[in-house]
């Protein structure tokens, strides 16, 4: 039997039904495992280890009185975005270093009612704002290919945690790349589904036009198994979409011949490092060998798409982040002179630099007098953007390009320069401008470290990418590759 | 630079940030930079573009006006730094 930390979801769940092992027992071995190697990570800000242990004992009943949900047993990280009752939830800031938040987000109950066994809630960078978990008030996470690297961000210690075979699976959220850069970066599968198809609420908000929940896992079927429970119409969340959620799993084995994958000529340009270009290339071959053809497709607009970001998420959070007050939750200042004291002094101690940085950006391009310059600016080249992808998917049934520009950088190497690390999602930002399905799936190593095959799909068509991308990882081990240090 | 160290303080105030000097240096620094970057948007020819309202052009639903949530004032003050009889607690607002 191959070890349990290296087996998928769907191994898992089979060997749990056929009772080679107790999910108690699964629990244990991942804790153990978290317990002896996150202090050379620090993926997790918070370890449920006797909450996870009393959930895996009540899903082993279940089993045995054949009740259990989709994902009994099964265990899996949250990204500390997502609110937990009665377990901290920090969002990876000094502001909420303390927050217990009174309910759970409607992905954490989703996942708790299908019987999933929750080991801990995953390190991020603050308020989901970072490409390099740098920004965390809890430390950067380390890569678990190379502990000098970022593991990208924002959702970082979900993606080393899978890539480290803490947990087979990990929730996290994409606002402009924060699920997929991070998947990539460390060789994993990551799926930002179309937007308004998960429910937001309880995910705390930081860009609510664009912020969408989503999953980290090492396979596409385990994705697929994932997304099948989280997904769905909540009327907690003003801008879910009510339609109804196929069964992802059901045609994820069917061939992807006459699929039309559209490539962009500008994704190859001089930006792509070289070896990173050539393993997307042959990613696209393995497609083409499988029956797929390619069609070349122009998005006009594309390089807007990062200024254009950069205008409506900044706008956003600060609107969002008004919230904050150190009044009713979160970090307060002491001894104040009065309230505008108060308010300045717990956000100007409580919030991180580029948290901050986003914010007065925000602040600005939403001020009087900068409005339709920026804001309504940004808004109408989003149309642009958007527009360019409805005729893309006019000839194609998805885009294929690479997920990032390099492989993982250096921890260190762009933090002072808040433009370079916001290239670094170049790539990713035009589906979430955009609101449509995309993922990053495994498709080689440069110099040891992985890279992203990026695959972006038309409005609600999640089962193309998940199809195309379980195709792929039927023909390729990439899926499968595991940083030394974690065997 | 693009904004300068007034323009800064302006901005910081409108957004209840108290800086320290040094983050008042660094900032007007970066937001200049990140001001320069997004300032490539005004050569988008947006003539008669519609700005996007929705990624998928939804519109707000409404849901019919009955009470739906219960009273838990004292669950939620449990994560208030300073509570007193139901009531949130701050610095003197009136002398």
């Amino acid at each position: 039997m191959t070890a349990l930390h290296s087996q998928t979801l769907t191994e898992l769940a089979s060997g749990l039904k056929k009772g080679e092992f107790t999910s108690v027992e699964l629990t244990q071995v991942l804790l153990d495992r978290i317990a002896a190697h996150d202090d050379k990570l620090n993926a997790f800000v918070t370890v449920t280890a006797s909450a996870a242990l009393a959930t895996a004992s009540r899903a082993d009943a279940a089993r045995v009185a054949g009740i259990g949900g989709a994902l009994n047993g099964l265990p899996i990280i949250h990204k500390d975005i997502f609110c937990t009752r009665g377990i901290k939830t920090t969002c990876g800031s000094k502001m909420l270093e303390n927050f217990v938040s009174p309910y759970d987000a409607t992905v954490v109950q989703k996942l708790a009612d299908a019987g999933a066994v929750v080991l801990g809630k995953s390190n991020m960078d603050e308020f989901a704002m970072g490409s390099s978990n740098e920004t965390s008030y809890f430390g950067p996470v380390k890569n678990p290919w190379n502990p000098e690297c970022s593991p990208g961000g924002s959702s970082g210690g979900s993606s080393a945690s899978v890539a480290a075979r803490f947990a087979p699976a990990a929730t996290g959220t994409d606002t402009g790349g924060s699920i997929r850069q991070p998947a990539a970066l460390t060789g994993t599968v990551g799926v930002k589904p179309t937007y308004g198809r998960v429910s937001r609420y309880g995910m705390i908000a930081f860009a609510s036009s664009l912020d969408q929940a989503g999953v980290i896992t090492r396979s596409s079927e385990d994705a697929a198994r994932l997304l099948g429970v989280m997904a769905g119409f909540d009327e907690r969340d003003s801008t879910s979409i009510d339609q109804p959620v196929p069964d992802y799993l059901a045609s994820i084995g069917d061939s992807i011949k006459g699929l039309r994958v559209g490539i962009v000529r500008q994704h190859f340009d001089a930006g792509l490092e070289e070896q990173t270009g050539a393993r997307v290339k042959e990613a696209i071959a393995v497609l083409e060998s499988l029956g797929a053809t390619t069609v070349e497709v122009d998005l006009p607009n594309l390089d807007m798409s990062v200024p254009t970001y950069y205008v409506v998420a900044p706008a956003e959070c600060s609107s969002n982040l008004s919230r904050f007050d150190g009044v009713r939750f979160g970090y307060r200042a002491d001894d104040a002179e009065d309230l505008l004291d108060l308010y300045c002094r717990s956000r100007g101690e409580g919030f991180g630099d580029e948290v901050k940085r986003r914010i007065m950006t925000g602040t600005y391009v939403l001020s009087a007098g900068y409005y339709d310059a920026y804001y309504l600016k940004a808004q109408q080249v989003r149309q642009l953007i958007a527009d360019d992808f409805r005729k893309a998917f006019a000839d194609v049934d998805l885009i294929a390009g690479p997920t990032t520009p390099s492989p993982a950088f250096k921890l260190g190497d762009k933090v002072d320069d808040p433009i370079q690390m916001y290239l670094n999602d170049i790539y990713t930002i035009g589906a979430n401008l955009a609101g449509l399905p995309a993922m990053s799936v495994p498709c080689g190593l440069v110099d040891d470290l992985p890279v992203g095959l990026h695959l972006v799909g038309a409005h609600f068509n999640e089962e193309t990418l998940l199809r195309c991308a379980h195709q792929y990882q039927q023909q390729t081990e990439w899926h499968k590759a595991c940083p030394e240090a974690f065997k | 630079m693009s904004l300068d160290k007034d323009q800064v303080r302006h901005i910081a105030m409108l957004a209840r940030l108290k800086l320290t000097d040094e983050e008042y240096a660094i900032s007007v620094q970066k937001l200049s930079k990140i001001v320069d970057f997004v300032d490539q948007l005004s050569a988008a020819d947006t003539t008669g573009v519609v700005p996007m309202a929705h990624p998928l052009d939804a519109a707000q639903r409404l849901r019919p006006d009955v009470v739906t949530e219960s009273n838990e004032r004292d669950r939620y003050q449990e994560n208030a730094a300073s509570v007193s009889a139901g009531l949130y607690l701050v610095p003197k607002v009136l002398e």
